[in-house]
């Protein structure tokens, strides 16, 4: 593998199952239950089985379980978080998209 | 290799009771966690921060660190005393905060690898039954490659470990084909390119996440695309037809009479295509520059326009 030069297809609105987030968050499938109970993740499908979290909720997973276990916050304090830095993340694009076009000159 | 002051890194007296030193710690967490904190250096702030409080909220470890005596400075070349650890005994394990931070040479020689340290970033995470971790990394991608797709070459840092167990890093390049329609926050998945499994696992996946770069005319939210488009007054006043460049090529645009500066002139689907979806928009600003007064005929033409067409911008303001 080393050095080595391959190209690959990757699968770019890859959405996840429940067992695959849990995986990638390195968290059981309960814990991945707690954020969608606190409305950080919502999945498509209408049985836990049928469940599929967009790309965009990986993210916020991801997020969600570090701040739980380097913070010490709890599932709730966590999600709060995670809302308001997404907030903080669409306010600053606007702002810089504001900026950008009508303070340039 | 450097002496680290865990007291200053977490900006505490030496005599700080652990109380003191665990609100710190999540006082500096809170503000250097790389989720949150927007400062350049936050990973590695974070990852100090972490290290020193494995030192100091462990009694056992303080204790150790404290009797190396208080005559050293942060960064001056370190080693430790042969002896310097005799008598003390420790209960080893407990890792928390940091666990896979990979902590210092510094940590290593007075404390050892500990059992569970890990290269890598902070978002490496150890898994069970063997299979490999699997890696984050961001990649930034050009406005164009996004709206039309495109093959990247990319070199990615792998941090990984030697058989003799030292930390070292290899350049891994990869050629990535970066689909139509990708926009800021969206993950790119290789299976199986993440890191190796153990035991004859499977390897984990590597995810990048696309960040677009900058571009010089456009702006862009969401699949949106924004452009600033200037236009002279008498367009502006009289409407006019003019080219605007777009992603998929320069395009004609009517403007209608009377148009004002900051208006904002949809064309419609000409923003980021994205499979599956409606496209993106791309939306003309419009700016009206007046021409400069910079010669005689120009300045008796603003002199004409200042006769006979009386206008007070100001009427509002009660000017």
């Amino acid at each position: 593998m080393i050095g080595s030069q391959q190209t690959y297809q990757p699968d770019i609105e890859y959405s996840f199952s429940l067992a695959e987030i849990s995986r990638c968050c390195g968290v059981t499938a309960e814990q991945i239950l707690v954020l969608v109970s606190e409305g950080v993740l919502t999945p498509q499908g209408s049985t836990q089985r049928e469940w599929r979290f967009a790309s965009s909720d990986l993210g916020r997973a991801l997020s969600a379980v570090r701040l739980e276990r380097d913070l010490g916050v709890n599932p709730a304090g966590a999600a709060l978080a995670v809302e308001l830095l997404d907030e903080m993340q669409q306010l600053r694009e606007r702002v810089r998209l504001l900026e950008a076009l009508f303070f340039r000159r | 290799m450097d002496y680290k002051d865990y007291y200053s890194v977490m900006g505490v007296a030496r005599d700080a009771t652990q109380d003191e030193i665990k609100r710190a710690y999540r006082k500096l967490a809170r503000k250097y966690h790389p989720d949150v904190s927007k400062e350049s250096d936050a990973e590695v702030r974070f990852k100090e921060i972490g290290e020193a409080y494995e030192v100091l909220k462990d009694p056992e470890k303080r204790v150790a660190y404290d009797q190396l005596g208080r005559n050293w400075k942060a960064g001056q070349d370190f080693r430790p005393p042969p002896d310097w650890d005799a008598g003390f005994e420790f209960s080893g394990g407990g890792y928390t905060a940091a666990d896979e931070a990979g902590f210092s040479d510094f940590f290593e020689s007075l404390f050892g690898r500990g059992g569970n340290f890990r290269a890598g970033g902070f978002s490496h995470r150890p898994r069970s039954r063997g299979r490999g971790e699997d890696h984050h990394s961001k990649i930034e991608v050009s406005l164009e490659d996004a709206f039309n797709g495109a093959t990247l070459s990319l070199q990615l840092q792998v941090p990984e470990y030697d058989p003799q167990g030292r930390l070292s890093s290899r350049v891994r390049r990869l050629q990535v084909k970066i689909p139509r329609g990708v926009t800021s926050g969206k993950r790119i998945r290789l299976a199986g390119q993440g890191g190796a499994g153990q035991n004859g696992g499977p390897a984990g996946d590597l995810f990048l996440e696309v960040q677009l770069k900058p571009h010089r005319l456009y702006q862009v939210e969401g699949k949106d695309v924004f452009l600033n488009l200037p236009i002279t007054p008498w367009e502006a006043a009289l409407g006019g037809k003019v080219k605007v460049p777009t992603l998929g090529g320069a395009v004609d645009l009517n403007i209608a009479a009377g148009a004002r500066s900051g208006q904002k002139l949809r064309l419609k689907g000409r923003g980021i295509p994205i499979a599956g979806e409606t496209p993106g928009d791309q939306y003309a600003v419009l700016q009206i520059i007046a021409p400069p007064a910079d010669s005689a005929d120009m300045k008796a033409l603003y002199e004409k326009m200042a006769r006979e067409m009386p206008f007070n911008p100001r009427a509002h303001l009660g000017g």
